[in-house]
């Protein structure tokens, strides 16, 4: 108590240091290394790949991007993002739903379930997804001979991304689900509202945003998957990613061509990013992942 | 309408709420459910919602079964304790939910919904505030916006959780005058759940007091509060009464 009597009235602030902060040296320290270990681990490498793809200025990179070789895998790309995130947003919604709304045995293990993904390797899921529809399996034969063919095709592509990128939208709606409650809903089937009308007036604006923000994630997701997608795709150049596109690119020496669709992709996940940033500035109060940050 | 329960018992899982109890309660009645905290009052009053059901046991309504109903068909204004006013929507939209959630060969016209909308605003004496977010209300003016949303639905009865709980005590006197006015005036019978004696006893025909215990919780004693009062029919209901 003494010596704040001696203190300057100009700095008191230094003298009340909150418990949790820390020594100032051991601030600037900690400061110093998180700045060099972002600079060197992330901006670096992407303004390489911007510097990279426009070496030889926009045009060259536009064309690469449109030339017959490319065009195809941006198209598969956004084909495939724009069947899954749906699918997943549905899958999402439902689990979530599922899960907060009921009471029921083997709920911890369906949690767990829906974090699979996260925990498999996405190349072991592309494998299953080979090992149960490839041509020599029976459901596989079947479904070729029928003219659906699943593995080195669109639907063993969407598949291997719907498993890779089914936690996000889940995982995201749990927690506002569950702090939500199901007062709101209980209360409209009580004024006569039935389930599915409930789901849509009620359930379905409060998680909005939170949903929103899963899609978003999952799509970034989606459109970088590269393990599980090169699995079922084997190589064909008929099924083959942006991700898959950049690293035949790179093999070929083409380093133009794979630079500027890696430019791309980044840019896509930048405005994702950004997208994100700005849910978060808006509705911060909707998203779990800020509940889940404190 | 009258309100029957017949032997009604329900357990969640290996937790027995409530011991079967039977219960009659007289078409416009306004009845407090009162006990302490785990004696299964709001499991009482979510079976007769439709909101839960029971493990064994009838609810009549007027003499007929209503036990296998829908939570939609029993057309009870359920008053949560929370209030649970949709928060994205302003209190009019609120008030008119249940009516835009009708069949469209029984949803009033547009303005008819305006109209009746507009009259519960001016019954609950809140006249102005339709525009408003819940979020934008007091306590007080929520629990009021609760009452108004449920009798939109021209229930057949009234059954709220703890209307008053999370208010101060001066709000909950004046609204507890609004209630008791609000029921002579519909005529609806009317349940309501307090662990607040005073509450019960001043404002309800009829209280049913109850109790917890290992079995669940169970019915201590029915009968007008001056009754209740006058000759306390257990130990437990003297107890409570007296604290
Ligand atoms: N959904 C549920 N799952 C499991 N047990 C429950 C559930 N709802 C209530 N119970 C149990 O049933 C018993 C009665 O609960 P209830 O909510 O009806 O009591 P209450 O009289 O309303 O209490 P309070 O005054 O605290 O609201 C309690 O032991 C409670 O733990
Ligand atoms: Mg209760």
């Amino acid at each position: 108590m003494s010596d704040l009597s001696h203190s300057s009235p100009a700095a008191p602030a230094a003298r009340f240091r909150s418990p949790t902060d820390e020594a100032p040296l051991a601030r600037w320290l900690l400061i110093a290394f998180v700045t060099v270990a972002l600079a060197v681990l992330v901006f670096a490498p992407l303004i390489a790949v911007f510097v990279e793809a426009l070496s030889k200025g926009w045009e060259a990179a536009w064309k690469s991007l449109i030339s017959r070789e490319a065009l195809p895998a941006i198209k598969l790309t956004l084909t495939v993002a724009a069947i899954a995130v749906p699918l997943n947003a549905a899958f999402g919604i439902a689990a979530a739903w599922f899960i907060t709304k009921f009471d029921f045995r083997g709920k911890a293990f369906l949690i767990t379930l829906i974090d699979l993904p996260f925990s498999v390797s996405p190349v072991v899921a592309g494998l299953c997804i080979v090992l149960l529809f490839g041509a020599n399996t029976a459901i596989g034969s079947w479904l070729v001979g029928n003219g659906f063919p699943i593995v080195f095709a669109l639907p063993g592509i969407v598949l291997a991304t719907v498993f890779v990128t089914f936690p996000f939208v889940a995982r995201e709606l749990i927690p506002v689900m569950i702090e939500q409650g199901r007062a709101e809903e209980e209360a409209a089937l009580t004024l006569g509202a039935s389930g599915w009308r409930t789901f849509l007036t009620v359930t379905l604006p409060n998680i909005r945003w939170a949903l929103l923000y899963g899609v978003l994630l999952s799509n970034a997701r989606a459109m970088g998957e590269f393990g599980a997608v090169a699995v079922v795709s084997g190589r064909r150049e008929s099924a083959t990613t942006m991700p898959l596109k950049i690293e035949m690119f790179y093999n070929e020496y083409q380093a133009a061509a794979a630079f500027s669709m890696a430019g791309l992709l980044a840019f896509l996940a930048l405005l994702t990013l950004l997208l994100k940033t700005w849910l978060e500035n808006r509705h911060a109060g909707e998203l779990s992942a800020n509940r889940r940050g404190h | 309408m009258k309100i029957e329960i017949d032997e009604i018992s329900k357990a969640f899982g290996a937790t027995a709420a409530l011991t079967p109890v039977s219960l009659s309660i007289p078409s416009g009645a306004l009845v407090a459910l009162l006990g302490p905290s785990g004696s299964g009052k709001t499991t009482l009053l979510r079976i007769l919602g439709g909101l839960e059901f029971p493990t064994s046991g009838r609810v009549l309504f007027d003499g007929q079964d209503a036990t296998g109903l829908t939570v939609q068909q029993r057309r009870a204004g359920f008053v949560f304790q929370s209030y649970a006013l949709f928060r994205h929507m302003t209190v009019f939209e609120n008030i008119a939910y249940g009516l835009r959630a009708r069949a469209r060969a029984v949803r009033p016209p547009k303005a008819e919904i305006t109209r009746r909308v507009t009259k519960l605003l001016e019954l609950i004496q809140l006249p102005d505030i339709g525009a408003r977010y819940p979020s934008q209300l007091s306590g007080g003016q929520r629990q009021r916006v609760a009452l108004a949303r449920a009798l939109a639905i021209e229930p057949r009865m009234l059954l709220l959780d703890e209307p008053f709980g999370a208010l101060d005590a001066k709000v909950r006197k004046e609204l507890r005058q609004g209630l008791r006015d609000i029921h002579d005036e519909t005529g609806l019978t009317t349940v309501f759940v307090t662990h607040d004696q005073e509450e019960a006893m001043e404002l309800a025909d009829l209280v049913v007091v109850m109790s917890g215990s290992q079995n669940g919780g169970r019915i201590e004693q029915i009968g007008r509060p001056a009754d209740i009062r006058a000759r306390p029919a257990t130990d437990f209901v003297r107890n409570f009464i007296a604290a």
